[in-house]
């Protein structure tokens, strides 16, 4: 299996076509990374829920990279490196859009809230 | 003088025309613009999971007085749903890899595991959003459920989408068998299920898992 793997990858023919092992390293990878994540939530999380939901989301990002490159392919050589880079680009349209929003929404919800002491805020009802 | 030489150089140039040839990746069976036409449509797809997750993400404690997600979500059952999602992966990676050599019937045997998992799933799902509607944690309630039920409705739909294209592959496995085209449209499947299995990271992570600690 893995000798004709070896072939078929020696023709540069990579894209789409992972071997056996990339899907297995990704899949007990996977279940790594998912277990933990979840096994912190469920048993009460660390003393700070800052410091959880920072691990939690360190441990999506990893995982979101795990299946990038063990289950998607995504790699400098395949279709000439533009799958890569549509995928570079998107990441970083996808990171504006949630972190953005976010940002601008919570400090509009913030000092936006009627009856603050300061800014032309009306409260009249 | 110079006009003989530079006849000489075209001459020579016609002789041994050098074309820049920028992508012979062409031409390999599965090398098809497809391909990456598809990965386009996927990258957009993401955008339109980033609006969703961005739009929960600022609606994901405007509860209006309704339930919160501790109240409301039972992380086991989320854990089983990420479980039968992650092993639906593999068992596609190994369809993928059984068609390589050529093997239909293995090939097909993977992709009925495939599809049965991601039935499993959306029948979870269903479940979950079946209980929640019961307890009055209904899409009309609060800015939160509807984000809730927006996101996670929207990534079920394209998981049951991607039920009925197993679907018609299988048929058009047994019908013509796996010739270049049946291989690009397996390829192309592939890439889309295992995106979907990406988006419910985020999905476990930002709804589900942050939404417990907050």
């Amino acid at each position: 299996m893995s000798a004709s793997d070896a072939d078929l990858h020696s023709h540069g023919d990579t894209h789409g076509h992972g071997s056996r092992k990339s899907y297995l390293v990704g899949f007990l990878l996977s279940v790594v990374l998912t277990a933990i994540p979840f096994w912190l939530v469920m048993s009460g999380g660390l003393a700070n829920p800052g410091w959880t939901a920072a691990v939690v989301i360190i441990f999506a990002i990893a995982q979101i990279l795990v299946h990038t490159v063990c289950f998607l392919h995504v790699n400098t050589q395949a279709e000439g490196g533009w799958t890569l880079i549509a995928y570079v680009f998107t990441g970083v349209i996808v990171l504006i859009t949630i972190v953005g929003s976010l940002w601008i929404m919570y400090h509009l919800n913030t000092n936006m809230m009627p009856g603050m002491p300061t800014g032309q805020v009306s409260t009249t009802p | 003088m110079t006009d003989n030489i530079d006849r000489q150089a075209q001459a020579e140039a016609a002789a041994s025309p050098t074309f820049h040839l920028a992508e012979d990746d062409h031409g390999h069976g599965t090398g098809s613009p497809t391909i990456f036409g598809f990965w386009v449509y996927l990258m957009s797809d993401a955008l339109i999971f980033a609006a969703l997750f961005a739009t929960f993400g600022v609606l994901s404690t405007s509860y209006a007085g309704g339930p919160t997600p501790r109240e409301i979500f039972e992380l086991p059952l989320v854990a089983l749903n990420t479980g039968i999602l992650l092993v639906s992966s593999i068992t596609y990676g190994f369809a993928m890899l059984a068609m390589e050599p050529g093997n239909v019937r293995r090939t097909q045997l993977w992709l009925l595991v495939t599809a049965l998992l991601g039935a499993a799933f959306v029948g979870v799902e269903l479940y979950e959003f079946g209980s929640l509607i019961a307890e009055g944690a209904t899409p009309q309630r609060s800015a939160f459920l509807s984000a809730f039920f927006t996101l996670v409705g929207t990534h079920g739909l394209h998981v049951t989408i991607g039920i009925v294209w197993i679907g018609v592959m299988l048929v058009q496995l047994n019908q013509r068998g796996l010739h270049v085209e049946n291989k690009r449209r397996l390829l192309c499947l592939s890439m889309f299920w295992h995106f979907l299995d990406v988006i419910w990271i985020g999905v476990f992570t930002f709804v589900y898992l942050l939404g417990t600690i907050r």
